[in-house]
């Protein structure tokens, strides 16, 4: 299996380095041709307005947007979901929004840098708590009948999936545990 | 990243501050003195800016002594744009830095650009939530810097002169030590930490990771898209542009062509479409003539 990290801007580095340590080969997507050649793609944090416009430049908007509705499993972490969400309050103008995901996210809705914190997360059916790091966070407002919410921090849900989909406002690859991309990669 | 066993809620931690500066890896920090500026870097696809009152090429031609910006226009542009909103401090004057953290900044540069208020001492950056960048010419000041709290460091570069080469050799001096310190044994590092005048803790980390504990981004003389792929294939992780967008002729498309060349660094053919018809690039300065190297400021 061959996972994707969606490198054009932030934190795909880490992610890639998380992917080598549980054993899994990861490669860095810039252009369409790498896109197509990937089983899993994370989309990773950074910022979404960058991220988005960079899609653009190198061409990537449809053919993401393809294999998405093709049901390319595919792991957004912060900016990631922001760009896999149905609906986006408070984004910058003419953003992707791949709607992979039918949620509403508050871009930056836990603040500035001020507000940004760590926190214990309890995911549903795993053994002990995961370190939730969040940095200017998207705040999911709702979601749909079909999603599924993972877990919650303070009844807002911070870790959700719908079919080949999941998306979490932290940062799993700021955290010493590998247990959500081996979770996203073992999956079915 | 630096382990931190995470229990309750808490903001401001060094995860945290770090964070951020991974979240912008990759991407470009641009000078603004305006909000209409700032629109203008965000549309092109800037991950932050920095707010401040002149670009470093304007402080040089002006002389005097540069402080901090007008709280005002600070708030004008974290108003304009979505994205983080950094801001400048003087080195050492931690009352400066007291005042950005009050106006909630996202990262507050202590910054050589502005004029020293301390000829002994940088800011002491735990005691901030907020967290700090610092320029670095050497290891040996990267890594005071971060035992200083530093959660970024930017390779300084001579600012305002909208030439490379100064930038280019912070980084090679950095990223050349950092090689070397890692083929080091135990007894080596020792004198190493005494010839950097860094701590032995975080000489015994850079040779144990061969990097440093904090992103390094690299600032100073950045003014074409191949500017920025040279610096990137360096090594630094992300750049600052100062003077280079806004004092060019034609600061937006320049802006965008700097963006995609930081994402594109190692492809020649989509530099090389990305570096057409951008006009003048900003008037560039010979080293040897400046009256002022900002970049020996700090210490």
């Amino acid at each position: 299996m061959k996972v994707g990290v969606l490198a054009l801007q932030g934190a795909f580095g880490l992610h890639e380095q998380v992917l080598n340590r549980i054993g899994v080969a990861a490669v860095q997507v810039r252009t369409p041709e790498e896109l197509a050649e990937v089983d899993r793609l994370v989309i990773p944090g950074g910022e979404s307005t960058a991220i988005s416009k960079l899609l653009d430049a190198n061409g990537l908007g449809d053919p993401l947007a393809d294999r998405l509705a093709d049901g390319l499993p595919v792991l957004g972490t912060c900016a990631g979901m922001i760009l896999l969400a149905a609906e986006v309050v408070d984004g910058y103008p003419g953003q992707h929004r791949f709607g992979a995901i039918n949620a509403t996210v508050r871009r930056n809705g836990y603040g500035r840098q001020s507000e940004s914190f760590h926190a214990p997360i309890d995911i549903e059916g795993w053994e002990s708590a995961f370190p939730g790091v969040f940095i200017r966070a998207p705040v999911v407002e709702s979601v749909g009948r079909e999603v599924e919410v993972l877990a919650e921090l303070d009844g807002v849900p911070v870790l959700c999936r719908q079919g080949p989909v999941v998306v979490s406002s932290f940062h799993p690859e700021l955290a010493e545990d590998d247990r959500v991309h081996r979770w996203f990669v073992e999956r079915e | 990243m630096a382990a931190e066993s995470i229990s309750g809620r808490e903001t401001g931690t060094t995860l945290v501050k770090r964070g951020l500066a991974e979240m912008l890896k990759g991407g470009v920090i641009m000078d603004v003195v305006t909000p209409d500026q700032a629109k203008v870097a965000e549309d092109a696809g800037a991950v932050a800016v920095m707010a401040l009152e002149r670009v470093p090429a304007d402080i040089r031609r002006d002389g005097g002594v540069a402080r901090m910006s007008d709280p005002e226009m600070i708030t004008g542009i974290q108003q304009a744009v979505t994205i983080p909103v950094m801001a400048k401090a003087r080195i050492g004057h931690f009352v400066e830095a007291q005042i950005l953290e009050a106006l909630d900044v996202d990262y507050i540069d202590e910054s050589e650009v502005l004029t020293p208020a301390d000829e002994a001492h940088h800011i002491d950056k735990w005691a901030f939530t907020v967290p700090f960048v610092c320029g670095a010419t050497n290891l040996g000041e990267a890594l005071r810097r971060i035992s200083e709290g530093a959660c970024m460091i930017r390779s300084k570069g001579e600012a305002g002169t909208g030439n490379i080469v100064e930038a280019v050799r912070h980084l090679r001096s950095i990223i050349g030590d950092i090689r070397k310190i890692t083929q080091a044994d135990s007894a080596e590092l020792f004198d190493w930490a005494k010839q950097l005048r860094a701590p032995l803790p975080l000489v015994r980390e850079v040779a144990e990771t061969g990097w440093l504990p904090v992103p390094m981004f690299c600032a100073g003389g950045i003014s074409t898209p191949a500017d920025a792929g040279l610096v990137m294939q360096i090594g630094a992780e992300a750049v600052f542009v100062g003077s280079g967008i806004f004092k060019s002729s034609d600061p937006a498309p320049r802006a965008k062509a700097i963006v995609e060349a930081a994402t594109n660094y190692r492809d020649p053919h989509i530099l090389a479409k990305v570096s057409r018809g951008l006009g003048e690039p900003m008037p560039g300065l010979e080293i040897d003539g400046l009256e002022t190297r900002l970049a020996d400021r700090g210490w």
